[in-house]
């Protein structure tokens, strides 16, 4: 059993007498600063019978003496040592930032977060024009846009996410016909769900669900990437070199990602029909000739048109909130990962966005 | 009847004792290491004592395995062959946790880059091994014990509360500093502390170093490319090349070995450049 840090104290006419013994060190501090506070007023502080103290013992025989206006008696050389290492004023040293009450604070976030959402929207919007500017002084001076790595982006965007993207599409059409079906059945109309499956997959779903699948996949690492290199200083020595981060780092991932959300969403719209057809053949007997059949009769040609000019804007928006949030990190790993989070929750939400409007627009064309 | 923080505080010391670093003459004993990496050796048959109190400083050209010396003896890389011990205690043959939690108590280790944790502010990262250790420290003096830190490694007075990405590489060597000393160790690794540091603020942190090992009885083992620094602070000065440390003593000692490598590297042009200004600041020295 090894003793503690202790004291006997005797009173004095002026305050206790301290006497400390054994060692005062962190590991053997036990519950000594708190029987030490409750002790009344103190005259001196005897180190004499000490065996060891180290920087933390002597911090509580400063701090005690500084309290009582105490005398310390008997330091060693060593302890004389210490103590005189800590005797300047600490009194401005900070420790924590300042705190102000909660309800400011809460305040605070909320005015924050609202300037936030502000400024990161006007970002992203400078961004893609920064994009734009970047896209024409390329073309203007006749440089090549950097296939090589449009290519890589695009086996990552595209190619490597077919499995799971026709997967849930695949699923998803299955999920709205038997919903669907359950619903016109009451009505004697089951044959309808294929209207259902068909529109809604080519016209929305195939193409929204996409993006989702996309800004979770793609935008997500666009992120990370860009911030861990920037991060490392790598965007810094590029642009040392001359290179250009956003002719090498973002246009080649924004144009991968814009090539590649149509034909992803037209795939994704394909294996929904394809879920829908299998219900509707094995669910409500209608063979998988007469569905395609009625589907051609049924998708106007619009219905594509809208797909296909919604899918790019989706791509680069995609491509360019994942870029420009991976482009603001700045300090440290932890910015790396919220700043990823917000490239994604930034993406879906601008692309329900825009599908919203679009949907008006479009309806309002007259391309029902 | 003993309530709980009269048992946790009896846990505590109980633990406290079961390394004694008082009791040893050699705070570091090396013995035959082997270090191999697939079929790079690293360390062939490496012997080294540190002895209590003294700053050994640790040279060798790029690739010698100094850092990879330092990460076997404070157990980040177990050894291939060999015995090291840290206060008569090795490391992989401890058995129960409590030893090697004890051991690990009494080094504080500084990393090249500082290593502090970056969602931490400078306070923050001071007091993380103290809380892990002694969980019953109050906050208040939790809060002392790191402001009287970063008063004693030299930072600002406003640095507790920062962030380490607000502090420039002198101010992040010194906040990894002050951690590596928050639990009072009694034996100090440095892993190139004064890299990256302009040539004032290289010479302050020898001082702050010489200045600290004095106070506080420190043992040092000072990894450093530094010839200032091996004359500003060391008291010893272990080379290491071809595998294994050829060569240990105090500088003039090693200046009087004939090996081609130390050689080269004391009497080399930067070598004597820093021996010089040693000698013309120690003669100074004598005539104030």
């Amino acid at each position: 059993m090894v003793a503690r840090a202790d004291f006997e104290h005797s009173d004095g006419a002026d305050g206790a007498e301290v006497r400390f013994t054994g060692r005062l060190t962190l590991a053997r501090l036990g519950d000594l600063p708190a029987r030490l506070d409750a002790l009344g007023p103190i005259a001196t502080l005897d180190l004499s019978a000490l065996e060891r103290i180290d920087t933390v013992g002597a911090w509580i025989v400063t701090r005690t003496a500084g309290a009582h206006d105490a005398k310390v008696v008997g330091a060693s050389e060593e302890a004389q040592r210490l103590l005189e290492a800590l005797a300047s004023d600490k009194s401005e040293y900070r420790v924590h930032r300042d705190r102000r009450p909660g309800w400011v604070r809460m305040l605070e976030q909320v005015g924050t977060a609202s300037t936030a959402i502000w400024h990161e929207l006007l970002g992203i919007v400078g961004f893609f024009g920064a994009m734009i500017v970047a896209l024409g002084t390329q073309i203007r001076a006749r440089r090549r846009l950097r296939w090589n790595a449009v290519v890589t982006r695009f086996q990552a965007v595209g190619v490597d996410a077919l499995p799971i993207i026709g997967l849930m599409s695949f699923l998803i059409g299955i999920v709205i016909a038997q919903q669907g079906a359950v619903q016109l059945e009451q009505f004697g109309l089951e044959v309808f769900t294929i209207n259902l499956v068909g529109r809604a997959s080519i016209r929305e779903l195939g193409l929204l669900m996409t993006a989702i699948m996309v800004a979770g996949r793609s935008g997500s690492a666009f992120a990370a990437q860009i911030g861990t290199m920037k991060l490392t200083e790598e965007i810094d020595a590029m642009r040392t070199i001359g290179v250009s981060p956003m002719e090498a780092i973002v246009l080649p991932r924004v144009a991968a990602s814009t090539i590649t959300m149509p034909l992803l969403g037209f795939y994704a719209s394909l294996c929904a029909i394809a879920g829908g057809g299998l219900f509707c053949w094995v669910g409500l007997d209608i063979p998988p000739l007469t569905y395609i059949q009625r589907l051609r009769e049924i998708i106007p040609m619009t219905d594509f048109w809208i797909m296909l000019i919604k899918a790019p804007v989706f791509g680069i928006l995609i491509g360019v909130t994942g870029c420009y949030e991976g482009m603001q990190v700045r300090q440290n790993a932890e910015e790396v990962g919220q700043r990823t989070t917000s490239a994604v929750v930034a993406a879906i939400f601008l692309v329900i966005v825009l599908d919203a409007m679009f949907a008006v627009f479009f309806s309002s064309l007259g391309w029902n | 009847m003993v309530d709980e923080t009269e048992i946790e505080i009896r846990e505590e010391l109980a633990a406290a004792d079961a390394v004694r670093p008082e009791k040893f003459d050699k705070a570091i004993c090396i013995r035959g290491l082997r270090n191999q990496f697939g079929d790079a050796v690293i360390h062939d048959d490496l012997d080294l004592d540190v002895h209590s109190g003294e700053i050994l400083g640790v040279v060798g050209g790029s690739g010698t395995g100094k850092s990879v010396l330092m990460r076997s003896i404070i157990g980040l890389q177990t050894p291939t062959a060999g015995e090291i011990e840290v206060y008569g205690k090795t490391l992989d043959t401890i058995a129960n946790e409590e030893e090697s939690r004890d051991l690990r108590r009494r080094w504080g280790v500084m990393f090249q880059g500082g290593a502090l944790f970056s969602t931490l502010s400078v306070a923050e990262n001071i007091q993380v091994p103290l809380r892990e250790y002694y969980p019953r420290l109050d906050q208040k003096l939790l809060d002392e014990i790191a402001a009287y830190k970063v008063q004693m490694v030299g930072l600002p007075s406003d640095a507790g509360p920062k962030f380490p990405a607000e502090l420039s590489g002198g101010m992040v060597k010194r906040a990894g500093l002050a951690r590596a000393l928050a639990l009072d160790p009694a034996l100090l690794f440095l892993d190139e502390p004064t890299a990256g540091l302009d040539p004032i603020g290289a010479a302050k942190f020898d001082e702050l170093l010489r200045g600290l090992a004095d106070t506080m009885g420190l043992t040092v083992f000072l990894i450093t490319h530094d010839l200032d620094t091996l004359y500003a602070t060391c008291d010893r000065v272990a080379v290491l090349a071809e595998k294994k440390v050829i060569a240990v003593g105090t500088i003039p000692e090693l200046l009087a070995t004939e090996h081609p490598w130390i050689q080269d590297y004391f009497n080399g042009p930067r070598g004597r450049a820093a021996a010089g200004c040693n000698i013309a600041t120690e003669r100074q020295n004598r005539k104030s």
